[in-house]
């Protein structure tokens, strides 16, 4: 009945920076097929690629070969990019809540922008999904008077706001200390069990991907490609108990490997570089 | 009043420490020191000028003498806080700064945003600019009488000059400093361009024109007072060039002390009002 269900296909992506120059390989031959409200995630070391190809996803960079399509809407390919837009949500890891706005200004511009609500309906909407995060009594606040999981909180429902096709998040998650992280992880679960999306989640924390994900795919260093995938198939909801089943060390034994090879290889090409 | 929930990490301040921060701030007031470091200032003239009566020196005016002749109310030389002409020379001061720094201001945000904006804009504007910015204000007086009629205009054209550059500038430098991410963030959430530029870009931006607009009026005056000097028939600046040259030196020392006041006077108001449009960025200072 509804065509935008969210089904992501990235087939054959590659991306090379500078080809006539230095030609740094960003991304190789990735192809990646991410089911309708599939919480997908990639994992791997920092530089290997993962942020290239959330921008390809989200409209703000080109690839230079192959393709990527949403529902069957081409979104990326070479010399080819669907402009960035609501159906596309992006969470950035370093954070674009804009200063200068209040949380409740920052958390409804999208919808009323964009024109699909008007002030009533999305003030009470988000005030709706902050509660459902913990949040209440900080609308009027600026973001720089929040916590910084509070701030990562605030910048997810603003993105679900929008009711985004797919969500985008790059390591929204990186500047959290370990006890924050956790809370906020288990409150976007919670978000995610509550309106299913599809949502392509990166980071190089293999705790966080498994606890988050149906499939986790571990990307190589560069040139990125993708490694391993897998599937978790912890039951949902999940909490932070699931951290320590014996089902969950299995699945970090089991990456925890793929992943330490890509970490020495990255280490051992940042080395060279530095050389 | 529900201010932290959840995992905020946030500690409110206890009551029991509003009595003793009050008596605090007013020990270590910046009051009390900006205070203390002019009654310094005039302690070192009085000093100097009055009690030792220093080796060139001797031609300045005693400070006792130049606010007697201050507070007058039949001044030696006709100019004291209880005659109309003091009060003349300021307003004409004053309105030319005014009208200058607001049309400063409105026309260098404007362009400087649409430099920032707009790279075909930056690239039509920047090199005509960078090439007009460093003449002197001196250097622009001759055109400036030349190009426009009265007395009254080509001062608060030379007034506007400097500022008009140092607004441009430092908008371009603040539209340039704002994180591509909220850019990118805007764009996603399907913001048009007028709204990028109403809602990221100007208030972005604000910052780096607001540190511009403290430089430009402090230009102002600087400009105003080299162009009454030169063309004037009233003002401050022309004042004290006119009462250096009757030999009026107390009348000179206080219409400066008068220049410095107000510049002060309308920085301060400047801040105040960035102040006032970037609430949000005092949590951010709060917290450094």
């Amino acid at each position: 009945m509804m065509s935008k269900i969210g089904e992501l296909s990235i087939r054959h992506a590659g991306k090379i920076y500078d080809p006539e120059g230095i030609h740094v390989v960003a991304l190789d031959d990735v192809s990646l097929e991410i089911e309708a409200h599939e919480f997908c995630v990639v994992v791997g070391p920092s530089g290997c690629g993962k942020t290239t190809l959330l921008n390809a996803i989200a409209g703000f960079d080109q690839l230079t070969d192959g393709e990527i399509s949403m529902d069957g809407v081409l979104l990326a390919s070479p010399g080819k990019k669907l402009l960035p837009g609501p159906d596309r949500m992006v969470v950035f890891q370093q954070g674009a809540l804009f200063p200068w706005k209040s949380v409740m200004w920052n958390v409804t511009c999208g919808p009323l922008k964009q024109g699909r609500m008007n002030s009533v309906e999305a003030v009470e909407k988000a005030a709706e999904l902050l509660a459902r995060v913990g949040l209440h009594g900080i609308e009027d606040q600026y973001p720089e008077a929040l916590s910084g999981g509070q701030k990562r909180r605030v910048e997810i429902v603003r993105a679900l706001m929008n009711d985004p096709t797919v969500l985008l998040l790059d390591e929204p998650f990186r500047a959290l200390d370990a006890l924050t992280k956790s809370v906020v992880q288990e409150h976007l679960l919670e978000l995610f069990d509550f309106t299913p999306k599809t949502v392509f989640f990166i980071t190089h924390d293999l705790e966080e991907a498994i606890f988050l994900a149906d499939r986790v795919a571990v990307m190589t260093t560069r040139p990125g490609r993708i490694k391993k995938i897998v599937e978790v198939d912890i039951p949902r909801p999940r909490n932070y108990r699931v951290l320590t089943t014996d089902r969950f060390l299995e699945f970090k034994a089991d990456l925890g490997e793929a992943i330490h090879e890509e970490a020495i290889q990255a280490f051992e090409a940042g080395e060279r570089e530095l050389a | 009043m529900a201010l932290v929930q959840g995992t905020g990490s946030d500690v409110a301040p206890t009551t029991a420490s509003i009595g003793a921060r009050l008596r605090r701030s007013l020990r270590n007031s910046r009051v009390y020191q900006g205070v203390l470091g002019v009654g310094v200032f005039f302690l070192i003239w009085y000093l100097l000028v009055d009690v030792f009566g220093v080796w060139r020196f001797a031609e300045m005016p005693k400070l006792v003498v130049g606010v007697k002749e201050w507070v007058s109310r039949d001044p030696v030389f006709g100019v004291s806080l209880f005659t109309a002409e003091y009060y003349k020379h300021i307003w004409a001061s004053i309105f030319r700064v005014l009208v200058a720094f607001l049309a400063a201001t409105f026309s260098g945000i404007a362009i400087g945003i649409l430099m920032g904006w707009r790279r075909i804009f930056f690239g039509l504007t920047f090199p005509i600019l960078e090439i007009l910015r460093p003449i002197p204000i001196l250097a622009w007086i001759p055109l400036a009488i030349i190009l426009l009629p009265g007395r009254e205009l080509p001062i608060i054209a030379l007034t506007f000059l400097a500022a008009f550059f140092v607004t441009i500038l430092n908008t371009l430098l603040g539209v340039r400093a704002i994180d591509k991410v909220y850019f990118r963030a805007a764009e996603s959430l399907g913001f048009s361009q007028w709204q990028i530029l109403w809602h990221v870009i100007v208030p972005g931006a604000l910052p780096y024109i607001f540190v511009g607009l403290q430089i430009a009026m402090g230009a102002c005056w600087f400009s105003l007072v080299a162009a009454e000097i030169l063309s004037g028939s009233a003002g401050l600046g022309y004042k004290v060039w006119e009462t250096y040259y009757y030999v009026q030196f107390p009348t000179m020392v206080s219409t400066m002390a008068t220049l410095g006041f107000f510049g002060y006077i309308s920085s301060a108001l400047v801040r105040a009002a960035g102040n006032r449009l970037m609430r949000w960025r005092q949590e951010l200072l709060a917290g450094i």
